[in-house]
């Protein structure tokens, strides 16, 4: 089967494209890339007038649940709203039950995935067993196994000397250490961010430093090993200007952010509205200022979801201080991306390489570009199209979000993922 | 009369709002005087108690205050059992809901709770305390008995001591005082004061001596005693010698303030037996006026929903 996308703006940074291009696609590959009106006679044409066509995008931060939580997302959900959201890549937390903290786990999640999943995903695996934060788990055996790096993720390493001892280890493998940095004694019972805010509604709150600090010790810690140092979901104008110095001295350290960190203040989380409930917590302006100004200046070099994909009995039937922390993020994540686009902050192509050139190269797949003979994974996207959120429409059964009704622009209309076409009004 | 159908914390309160309820206290205060207490005001009413933290003062309180107006009072008590079984915050509520109340009493240890519990139900939601959040009706009974030696509010200086940052009553009566016009002053170590408090129309003191100095009320807050192993304070011993009201201290204070506190007191803690049981002390008065307050709170929602 061969398929050409055509009158398309075709955007691949990867290849310093920009312009009327075809692209034509043989099974799960893509086969070239033609001027305007040159592609071969093929089997199907897309037609992508008034659309960007780009690199399918790759998300290096979400929660697929599977297995163990599949009541609140599966494989097969999960990779049907990665697509929904233009993204054909999707790295996997390794928090599901049992833990992802050996081969086994991994080569299920892969083995699913192949069987039912709607486009790639790469897992990442547990640098500790169990995610205790004791032992090192076996990262030769996953890294082997397909895992593409490693986090403890929402149960960060408080043990300053594993977390030195996984950044030195991982260097045998040349894998990442993905840190969501927070200090969980300085967090201990926080549910959103500490200022006014929490004082008025009476929550414990989450100082912008639990943050701060485990970013410095990090840093440090990947200075002194020369690991390969990623930091989740930065937050905080401290990690910022932490990240920043740490770059500038040469330290190998990547950091990503989510829409939620560069839309949204903590005051989403007045009358007790737990779609906004999230960890990290949303912070001030002034911090939603420094992560774009962070993107901006390349200091935050990727855009991720942190897809965190909940039931309505853990979300929204519950007390503020129990509901789950989390958005459901891949069905909004570019048309949110885009937003910095319209405010001048990134170009469409600078933001096009934080959500899918950067990421593939920092974990090191062969995403993130059109060019013959990779796979077939494209985004057809109408930049112009408006659309109102309404989470009863996401594929993804997380219908948690704290964007229900926003109206955005940027709508996905089509995605190729692993060569089939995905199509939507 | 009272905007809202609920009363879930002061600061969504007017100061008209708060006025009208002290007012409709007194009326009450006077049938509690009488030799026949119990009036047929709200006979056919059903209140319900639904109490997830342990409280015998506050349920107590609310009991008798619904009894008084001649409603039918029933206590659902939520042990954490259930809970941990499995049922969410929202079955718990529909299952009021379903029992038919007009109004439910809810105390929880997760602020936020009274809100969600005036969202999902029909019922009027009176909040006898979630978490750090507020406790309303303690600060309207506490402004009613300041009332009652004081004639005005307004100017009055108020010094509220001790572990203001975990303390829903403290909350609930910066929220009423300010919006009253006093003058209101927090006093107690630093770890102890809530973040960015001073947002608020507040004067923070770390000294014991200054802040009380000059102060027509003072109002002594419980110290919970895992504080400390917490790394709030060092040691009871200490938070006394540093905080602990005694009679010495109140001398720095005008002569006539008034002492309270919302109890239950520990004693040599965060009061000495001299201060709390002496002639400046207005603690027992305040739990008399508890009951006043509260018939005055469902007498002023049941008119809201006729």
């Amino acid at each position: 089967m061969s398929i050409l996308i055509k009158n398309g703006r075709v955007i691949d940074p990867a290849q310093n494209i920009d312009g009327h291009y075809e692209i034509l696609i043989e099974g799960k590959k893509i086969r070239g890339v033609y001027p305007k009106a040159k592609g071969p006679k093929t089997d199907k044409i897309i037609d992508a007038s008034g659309c960007i066509v780009i690199p399918g995008l790759v998300d290096m931060h979400a929660h697929l649940r599977d297995p163990g939580f599949e009541y609140k997302e599966s494989i097969r959900t999960g990779t049907m709203a990665a697509v929904r959201g233009g993204f054909t890549s999707v790295c996997c937390m390794p928090n599901t039950n049992p833990v992802n903290d050996n081969k086994t786990v991994t080569e299920f999640i892969l083995r699913k995935n192949y069987a039912e999943g709607a486009c790639f995903v790469y897992p990442i695996g547990a640098i500790t067993k169990g995610q205790k934060g004791e032992e090192l788990a076996e990262m030769g055996m996953m890294k082997e196994a397909g895992c593409i790096a490693f986090s403890d993720d929402g149960r960060p390493v408080m043990n300053s000397l594993i977390m030195r001892r996984a950044l030195e280890y991982s260097k045998i493998f040349n894998v990442l250490i993905i840190s969501h940095c927070e200090d969980l004694r300085l967090s201990e019972g926080g549910v959103i961010n500490e200022g006014f805010i929490s004082t008025t509604l009476g929550l414990r709150g989450i100082p912008k430093a639990a943050e701060e600090v485990m970013v410095a010790r990090d840093i440090a810690l990947a200075g002194l090993t020369g690991g390969r140092l990623h930091i989740a979901h930065v937050s905080t104008e401290g990690s910022v200007r932490l990240i920043r110095d740490a770059k500038e001295r040469g330290i190998s350290v990547t950091a990503e952010t989510c829409p939620h960190y560069f839309c949204l203040t903590e005051d989403e989380v007045n009358n007790y509205n737990t779609s906004a409930k999230v960890n990290p917590p949303l912070r001030t302006e002034r911090d939603v200022e420094a992560v774009k100004q962070g993107l901006k200046d390349n200091t935050i070099d990727v855009i991720a979801t942190d897809h965190a994909p909940h039931h309505i009995d853990d979300k929204y039937n519950k007390e503020f201080d129990a509901a789950s922390f989390g958005i459901s993020g891949l069905e909004t994540a570019f048309s949110l991306g885009l937003k910095l686009v319209e405010q001048g902050v990134l170009s469409l192509k600078q933001f096009i390489v934080k959500i899918s050139v950067t990421p593939s190269g920092i974990i090191g797949i062969p995403k993130g570009t059109l060019a013959e003979g990779a796979d077939a994974d494209v985004a057809i996207i109408d930049l112009s199209k408006d659309f109102i959120v309404e989470p009863d429409r996401f594929l993804s059964k997380g219908k948690n979000t704290p964007f229900k009704g926003w109206q955005l622009k940027g709508a996905v209309l089509k995605t190729v993922s692993k060569g089939k076409v995905y199509e939507w009004e | 009369m009272i905007k809202s159908k609920d009363l879930l914390g002061i600061k969504d309160l007017s100061a008209e709002e708060i006025i009208r309820i002290l007012d409709t206290a007194a009326v009450f205060k006077d049938v509690l005087a009488r030799d026949i207490k119990k009036v047929p005001t709200l006979r056919g009413k059903t209140v319900v108690n639904v109490f997830f933290e342990p409280s015998t003062r506050t349920r107590t309180s609310f009991e008798l205050a619904a009894k008084r107006l001649s409603t039918d009072v029933v206590n659902f008590s939520v042990p954490a059992s259930s809970i941990a079984k499995g049922e969410t915050l929202k079955d718990t509520a529909l299952t009021i809901q379903a029992l038919g109340a007009d109004f439910v009493v809810i105390r929880h240890s997760s602020a936020g709770v009274p809100y969600f519990l005036s969202r999902v139900l029909k019922a009027s939601v009176i909040n006898a305390g979630d978490g750090s959040n507020e406790h309303p009706t303690q600060a309207l009974l506490d402004l009613f008995t300041i009332r009652s030696s004081k004639e005005n509010i307004e100017g009055l200086t108020v010094a509220i001591i001790g572990d203001v940052a975990h303390s829903r009553v403290a909350k609930s009566n910066i929220y009423g005082l300010t919006k009253l016009g006093a003058k209101v002053r927090l006093i107690g170590p630093p770890t102890l004061m809530p973040v960015a408090i001073n947002n608020l129309p507040v004067d923070i003191y770390n000294s014991m001596e200054e802040g009380i100095r000059g102060a027509d009320v003072i109002m002594t807050l419980r110290i919970q005693l895992e504080r400390q192993n917490r790394g709030f304070f060092p040691s009871l011993e200490e938070y006394f010698k540093l905080y602990g009201l005694t009679g010495d201290r109140l001398k720095l204070a005008k002569e006539d303030a008034m002492v309270m506190h919302p109890g239950p007191i520990n004693r040599g803690i965060e009061i000495s037996t001299d201060a709390a049981d002496g002639p400046q002390s207005v603690i027992l008065e305040q739990v008399t006026n508890g009951l006043a307050v509260r018939m005055a709170v469902l007498y002023l929602l049941s008119g809201v929903k006729e």
